[in-house]
């Protein structure tokens, strides 16, 4: 009997690390940017391309970077809850339209609801290398100094949002 | 439905299409050291979004980015160094398909080791057990008997 308990027991530990690795996302990858400063940028507005916004006119406050695209079929899943965040007037929430064209946005957020503060336009996807974006929608949540405190790929859901992120910015509200 | 942006990128990875290879492929004829140095980059950097593809041969629009981005830190002669640390500070570790020895990096490079170590003292102890459980079986003087018998047909043969 005794030599079939290890077997056994070496058995179950591979099913155990089969079954952690089939629930676990290949595509949460650990930003390095977290604990960083976010990094800076000037981009046009996107209901206005003449005036550009900055990441330091936020500083003080603490704010969402929602990442975003109107080609983007996930943003549509996450895009109700960020319009009924918005409503809360909670936390504001920055845009940015990811390699996107201007009249497509428009529409879609004309269609959608507009829950951004202030969308801006990274037509080229530049300012989206430096933040490492890889897969739209992305949401960071940037603290009153500017401080990246935490990166979320992929749609929000009501979960994220009630487990981690509202929490996280009460704390750093209260800060 | 979840995530479709990314399993449509992702399609596009796998469908390698022509077109998106024509525009680019196109090298840099005036600076051969810059489009080596980026060839040679961008097949030790993954693509965050086809996560099994190299940079180099990836088609995801991501990648085509980030190979311009190293284009133009190549043609500014930065090196192979400070292109990847560029690249690991905005993706992590993750990119690089050799990722470095580090404490969260231990299991990873030693792991297999570990693994192969102790398969090895394994075996070691099982064959050492064994060994000892063989017990000898003397004959007895009607088997020696019989073991004559046959050698001695065996010569007249």
């Amino acid at each position: 009997m005794k030599r079939f308990l290890l077997p056994l027991v070496i058995f179950l530990v591979m099913v155990g690390f089969l079954f952690i690795g089939l629930n676990l996302d290949p595509r949460e990858v650990p930003s390095p940017l977290v604990g960083k400063p976010a990094p800076q940028f000037s981009l046009p507005r996107l209901d206005n391309p003449e005036q550009v916004f900055s990441g330091k006119d936020m500083l003080g406050k603490v704010w969402l970077l929602n990442v975003w695209a109107s080609w983007c079929g996930a943003c549509k899943e996450e895009h109700p809850l960020l319009v009924s965040l918005a409503k809360t007037g909670f936390v504001p929430v920055v845009g940015m339209d990811y390699k996107d064209t201007r009249d497509e946005a428009l529409q879609w957020l004309a269609q959608g609801g507009n829950p951004y503060m202030t969308t801006i336009m990274d037509v080229d996807g530049r300012v989206g290398i430096n933040y490492g974006v890889y897969g739209v929608p992305e949401t960071y949540v940037i603290d009153k100094k500017g401080i990246i405190a935490y990166k979320k790929t992929g749609p929000i859901t009501m979960q994220s949002l009630r487990e981690v992120i509202v929490p996280l910015v009460k704390k750093l509200q209260a800060e | 439905m979840q995530n479709f942006c990314l399993r449509l990128m992702l399609v596009f990875c796998m469908l390698q299409i022509s077109s998106t290879w024509a525009q680019e492929a196109r090298p840099m004829q005036n600076d051969a050291v810059a489009e080596a140095q980026v060839q040679r980059l961008s097949e030790q950097l993954r693509c965050l979004v086809c996560q099994n593809q190299t940079l180099a041969d990836s088609h995801a629009d991501l990648a085509q980015d980030l190979k311009q981005e190293i284009r133009e830190m190549a043609a500014k002669g930065m090196s192979d160094k400070a292109i990847i640390d560029y690249l690991v500070a905005r993706y992590g570790d993750f990119v690089r398909y050799r990722p470095p020895l580090k404490s969260t990096t231990l299991l990873l490079w030693l792991g297999p080791f570990a693994l192969l170590f102790a398969g090895g003292i394994g075996l070691f102890v099982t064959l050492r057990r064994r060994e000892k459980s063989i017990v000898d079986a003397p004959l007895n003087a009607d088997e020696v008997r019989k073991v004559r018998e046959l050698l001695a047909m065996n010569k007249e043969s």
